[in-house]
């Protein structure tokens, strides 16, 4: 590698020039910051700035450089430099757009500048341009786990793109749910009658496709690797075991019914003629393959009278069922109802409903079966009674507010889904641990849940995706569907959120989509969302380790294992850069190559902090790059003023964020330090799922730090920051400033 | 001239709201070569107007932030702005487009300063919050636009406030003589993600919208509610300024009507649940929110997010179709018709009315320059034939973000195995 040359830019424009004296940021970069090349440009981002900077990499052998114009969220297209080492110091939306332009306040704006050029320069030295992972996995064949509509559509829409697939499907065939239906809700115009299951064209689609390599009767034993690189065992029921290697992994193991026999009050398992919606597909293709109309199971009587229950088990609030709503069953039963019609329009056929919820074009097929003749009664049931061959539907009629009853040849539940998810990993590592203590009840409970294992992972924080709520392994994230906690690991279909085939389709394609772009970047060493073709990776010292375990424990993606000797094993292709694992190293021996502790400490110590009797306090910013950066930023473009006595440090995630940043800035006589990072607990919106609930619970310990360095605890402060605070924000900071200031400065200054 | 390279491998992405932005992202990020296409001057599209998501209420810009970091990152997208595409011809695997870009009076060499707003003080109708408000004839659009550069309004182009605002940027930026120009580039595949309009709430004749200033729709309350919208993020009424603390939300303004929009648009019944929380937020408990509804639409796992609301004893939920607005002498709003639960007539007066208006295709109406199939709503469908034009998003069917997101990460998909089988055969 070429010997560092470091390059200083300071940009002149956009008033910059006007506010601070360029001359002494010139001289700061070259004394202090002692950068080997120092210019100024009055307009640094037009074509003959950025040629300037070309020249100096090209011709001066500029390896490092630093730019101090405006931020860098800005002017990205101008400033890209991708051979080099680069940092960029915040002169415009981070100084003279937040300062007002009045005498008073040049020198305080001045000073803020000079210390963002002594950061910038002081970063630069510490990065290098990431080599990229060379430890790469280069297996582009995709792994899909379960057989039904998801799966299928997943596989053939891989294989369409030109991908390789292993399909493995539990049971002795495909098509899963769908392939127990009679017909399905229509999924294209004219939205009025139902279509056929479309299981079979799927089936014949897949047997004729030369890409895809089908196991059925076969689950997965074992799962170990990375994206790239996974190795999959796969145990077919014969005995014999077979192993694939595969790059990225579908999950498509759909849903079961709700149990019915949780519903006694509804009648299920007390007569014969109440069924849930999957007894009613079978009633449904049985009559149709023998070509009789739809008869009660009773006395095989011709069914005369019909009530579909909605909601049954379902959206409950007392805690017993299932809370949620599963989304497909309204139309599902308006199609079960149009069986009876379409046979025989004199069935009485009635639908009883709290909130009928059929979406989008779902509202056509609605209108079709009132056309039919289906009657739809808003209504609650309360008790199903059994009454020798028909039943007595007890419900309350909420348009006529009354307490009513309808009998019926057949009731059918609509129960909804429970995804097919695998064990919950809290419990199951709760499980794990009482287990290895000892614990016999423990030790079935683990057997019995890792009989539910989908993917057998072989990871340190478990053996499958960790679920979301109510036990789907849904993403967390409304802008990013895809995004579960298992890099290169994707969910689809009814396993990931309630959904009806039309969405499954649709789902399953954008899964296919994921997973091929997860074996292409992990073959070139490069990151997936949100860090997306990142090369940096986390690098760790392992003579100064530990083995406490904090990082392996951590990492919200399961990136980290063991070795055999304890030490932490990288997989650098499930990495998602965020650096949690360097904020949770407590010796300080996990870094990126241009991002690590002394990249941000070497910012720290740049810059100047005066003397106690300066009445000059230094507040320490440091900053998520995702919400809170952007957040100071529109501050500036806004021209809200804040504080000068804040120096504003942007980092990946707060649970980057190493504590060691905050001792070592209140030790160097810093007065206060602001912590922003995003919403964590309930509905987080860290985009590193975890980051900052572990970068507060670590602040939390610095506390007793604080303690034992007789500093008070205020002059730690965690703030929650929105995108959005553009106003809010710079007066927390100045209320922050205000309070630092009554404490009086830092003991530690001048030490 | 503006300069586009592509070729028979490369994804054209109409559209650069969330669902065009991200099978563009999806795309690139995968090592396709892409052209994004977008009508407005930023990317962003319909949601970065929405103040809060259901249901995390969380915001919409954050998913932005993040998109845009993607984009900024990843050499192989080009974005087009103030572009439009004018004509298709070809066929899948070699599609020849033609776009037509609007002058922006800026290029690129605007450092979005904002000298050049200085200088002008023509002010024009805020389109960002849906002509809420004002903003200057040289604008950014709005705090989070991407590209970062300011526009110039064709309105003082020619005029002594161009020239000001000519005069002011000392960057060279301002170019009054762009003039419009079209492209013709090439594509090997095109996904159609230009997303949804709000249904035109005048067309409800019997709830007044254009009759009564406290009549508003769901995606004007928006900007309402959001800190940076004309009010700051003060819930007022448009009439006189007043706290509007008395809300009524009207679910199925124009959805799941033979006479308006047949679809049920889906996200409207959750839209209003969230808002009815701004109005919690802001006003506590003299904050009071009535829903008029036929069914509420709270899908999966939203359920939850619906019992929240139905357990704040300050929200109201009444099961019927508002049958008119009618405005009292004070200049309040009057909500008529029967509640189906029990059948008793209503005259509810409020401070304002949010009508909850559904979507419809941004397409509807709007001929696409090439043959796709769209369903009698107006939606894009799917092409059993498959040829090279996918739609993504609200242009496909009424969905909400996430679903939108899912679509648009489909059609990417549906776009690369087109562009891969070319370059397979071209090898």
């Amino acid at each position: 590698m070429a010997e560092m040359k470091t390059a200083a830019y300071i940009c002149k424009g956009c008033e910059i020039g006007n506010r601070v004296d360029v001359a002494s940021l010139v001289k700061v970069a070259t004394k202090e910051g002692k950068m080997a090349l120092v210019r100024e440009h009055d307009f640094l981002c037009s074509a003959e700035g950025v040629a300037l900077i070309n020249h100096d990499i090209d011709h001066e052998g500029v390896t490092h450089i630093a730019i101090g114009a405006c931020s860098r969220r800005a002017k990205t297209e101008a400033f890209n430099f991708p051979s080099v080492a680069m940092t960029r110091g915040n002169l415009r939306e981070g100084v003279i757009w937040i300062r007002p332009d009045t005498e008073e306040a040049r020198e305080t704006t001045q000073e803020m500048a000079e210390d963002y050029v002594r950061m910038m320069c002081a970063e630069v030295k510490a990065m290098k341009v990431p080599e990229g992972n060379q430890k790469t996995g280069t297996i582009k064949t995709v792994l899909v786990v379960g057989g039904g509509l998801s799966g299928m559509t997943s596989a053939l829409e891989a294989s369409k793109a030109g991908y390789k697939v292993v399909l493995v499907e539990k049971t002795g065939a495909l098509g899963g749910w769908a392939a127990k239906l009679h017909m399905r809700v229509p999924t294209r115009e004219p939205y009025t009658t139902p279509e056929d299951n479309g299981v079979a064209d799927l089936v014949a689609r897949i047997e004729a496709d030369a890409n895809i390599k089908v196991y059925l009767n076969a689950r997965i034993a074992k799962t170990s690797g990375a994206p790239g690189r996974f190795k999959a065992e796969i145990a077919v029921e014969s005995g014999v075991t077979a192993t694939e290697d595969v790059g990225a992994i579908i999950q498509a193991t759909g849903f079961s019914l709700y149990d019915a026999n949780k519903l006694p009050h509804l009648g299920y398992g007390k007569s014969p003629n109440v069924v849930d919606q999957a007894g009613l597909e079978a009633l449904a293709r049985e009559a149709a393959a023998a070509g009789l109309p739809i008869r009660r199971p009773s006395d095989g009587k011709e069914v005369k009278s019909v009530v579909f229950v909605q909601c049954a088990g379902q959206r409950d609030n007392t805690g017993e069922h299932l809370s949620y709503c599963s989304g497909y069953c309204c139309n599902a039963s308006i199609k079960q109802a149009t069986y009876f019609k379409d046979s025989n329009p004199d069935i009485d056929t009635v639908v009883l409903f709290t909130d009928l919820r059929t979406p989008g074009n779902g509202e056509d097929f609605y209108r079709a079966a009132q056309n039919r003749g289906v009657i739809f009664s808003k209504g609650v049931v309360s008790e199903v009674l059994a009454n020798g061959n028909t039943c007595t539907v007890k419900f309350k009629d909420l348009i006529l507010n009354e307490d009513t009853a309808a009998e019926a040849d057949l009731v059918v539940l609509a129960t909804g889904a429970v995804p097919n998810s695998g064990p919950e990993l809290d419990a199951l590592n709760e499980a794990v641990r009482l287990a290895e203590g000892g614990d016999e009840v423990a030790r079935t409970q683990v057997i019995q849940m890792m009989d539910k294992s989908v993917l057998n992972l072989q990871y340190r924080q478990g053996p499958d995706i960790p679920h979301f709520m109510h036990g789907f392994n849904d993403s967390h994230f409304i802008c990013f569907p895809y995004e579960t906690r298992r890099t290169g690991i994707y969910t689809t279909g009814p396993v990931r959120r309630p959904m009806d085939i039309a969405q499954a389709i649709e789902d399953a394609t954008g899964a296919a989509m994921k997973a091929i772009q997860a074996v292409e970047n992990a073959g070139l060493g490069k990151a997936a969302h949100p860090r997306a073709g990142d090369l940096s990776y986390p690098m760790v010292r392992l003579e100064g380790c530990t083995q406490c375990k904090r990082c392996t424990v951590e990492c919200p993606f399961g990136a980290i294992d063991e070795d055999e000797k304890r030490f932490p094993l990288f997989n650098e292709s499930r990495c998602r850069r965020c650096g949690t694992c360097m904020g949770a190293c407590p010796v300080r021996v996990i870094s990126f190559e241009n991002y690590s502790v002394n990249t941000v400490g070497a910012q720290i110590k740049a810059v100047d902090v005066p003397d106690e009797f300066s009445e000059k306090p230094r507040i320490l910013v440091l900053a998520c790059e995702n919400d809170a950066y952007p957040a100071l930023d529109m501050a500036g473009l806004n021209r809200n003023a804040y504080d000068p006595f804040v120096r504003v440090i942007p980092v990946r995630c707060l649970g980057s964020v190493n504590t060691i940043w905050i001792t070592d800035a209140l030790n160097g006589g810093y007065d206060g330090v602001m912590l922003m990072g995003c919403k964590s607990g309930e509905d987080y919106q860290c985009h590193f799922v975890k980051g900052s609930e572990l970068g507060r619970y670590r602040m939390s310990k610095v506390y007793d730090t604080l303690k034992s360095m007789n500093l008070e605890t205020e002059r730690l402060l965690d703030v929650e920051v929105a995108i959005t605070d553009i106003a809010t924000l710079p007066a927390r900071i100045n209320t922050y400033a205000e309070q630092v200031k009554a404490m009086g400065p830092s003991p530690f200054k001048g030490l | 001239m503006t300069s586009v390279v592509a070729t028979n491998q490369t994804i054209l992405v109409v559209g650069g709201g969330i669902s065009g932005m991200t099978a563009a992202l999806e795309a690139a990020e995968t090592g396709k070569q892409v052209v994004l296409v977008e009508r407005n001057p930023y990317l962003g599209g319909r949601t970065i107007q929405l103040y809060k998501y259901f249901p995390k209420m969380c915001h919409p810009t954050c998913g932005l932030e993040i998109n845009l970091r993607r984009l900024k990152a990843n050499p192989r997208i080009q974005v087009l702005t103030m572009a439009e595409v004018s004509g298709i011809r070809g066929e899948r695997g070699s599609y020849s487009v033609s776009v037509k870009l609007k002058p922006r009076y800026v290029n690129e060499n605007c450092t979005a300063c904002g000298e050049c707003a200085k200088a002008v003080s023509t002010e024009i109708d805020d389109a960002f919050n849906y002509n809420l408000g004002k903003t200057k004839a040289a604008y950014l659009p709005n705090d989070y636009a991407y590209p970062q550069r300011y526009v110039i309004d064709s309105s003082i182009v020619g005029t002594a406030e161009g020239e000001a605002a000519k005069a002011a940027c000392k960057y060279g930026a301002i170019d009054l003589d762009m003039r419009e120009e079209e492209l013709t580039l090439n594509a090997g595949a095109i996904v159609w993600a230009t997303g949804w309009k709000p249904y035109e709430a005048e067309k409800i004749v019997y709830y007044g919208y254009d009759r009564f200033p406290n009549v508003i729709t769901n995606v004007e309350f928006e900007r309402l509610a959001d800190p940076h919208g004309p009010t700051g993020g003060r819930i007022l009424r448009p009439s006189d300024g007043k706290e509007a603390r008395n809300i009524a939300f009207i679910q199925c303004a124009g959805s799941r009507d033979e006479n308006h929009l047949r679809h049920c648009s889906r996200f409207c019944c959750m839209g209003s649940l969230k808002q009815t929380n701004y109005v919690q937020d802001q006003y506590g408990d003299a904050g009071k929110s009535t829903i008029y509804y036929i069914d509420i639409r709270a899908i999966d796992r939203f359920e939850d997010f619906y019992a929240k609301v139905k357990a704040n004893p300050n929200v109201k939920f009444v099961k019927s179709k508002v049958a008119r607005i009618t405005e009292d002498k004070d200049g309040n709003p009057v909500c008529n018709g029967v509640d189906i639960e029990g059948y008793h007539r209503y005259a509810n007066a409020h401070d304002l009315v949010v009508l909850a208006v559904g979507m419809e295709p941004e397409v509807n109406g709007v001929s696409i320059p090439a043959e796709v199939m769209s369903d009698s709503s107006g939606f894009i469908m799917a092409d059993p034939a498959n040829a090279g034009i996918f739609g993504a998003g609200c242009a496909t069917n009424a969905l909400d973000v996430n679903r939108a997101v899912q679509s648009a990460t489909a059609a990417a998909l549906r776009a690369i195995q087109v562009v891969n089988k070319v370059a397979r055969a071209e090898v």
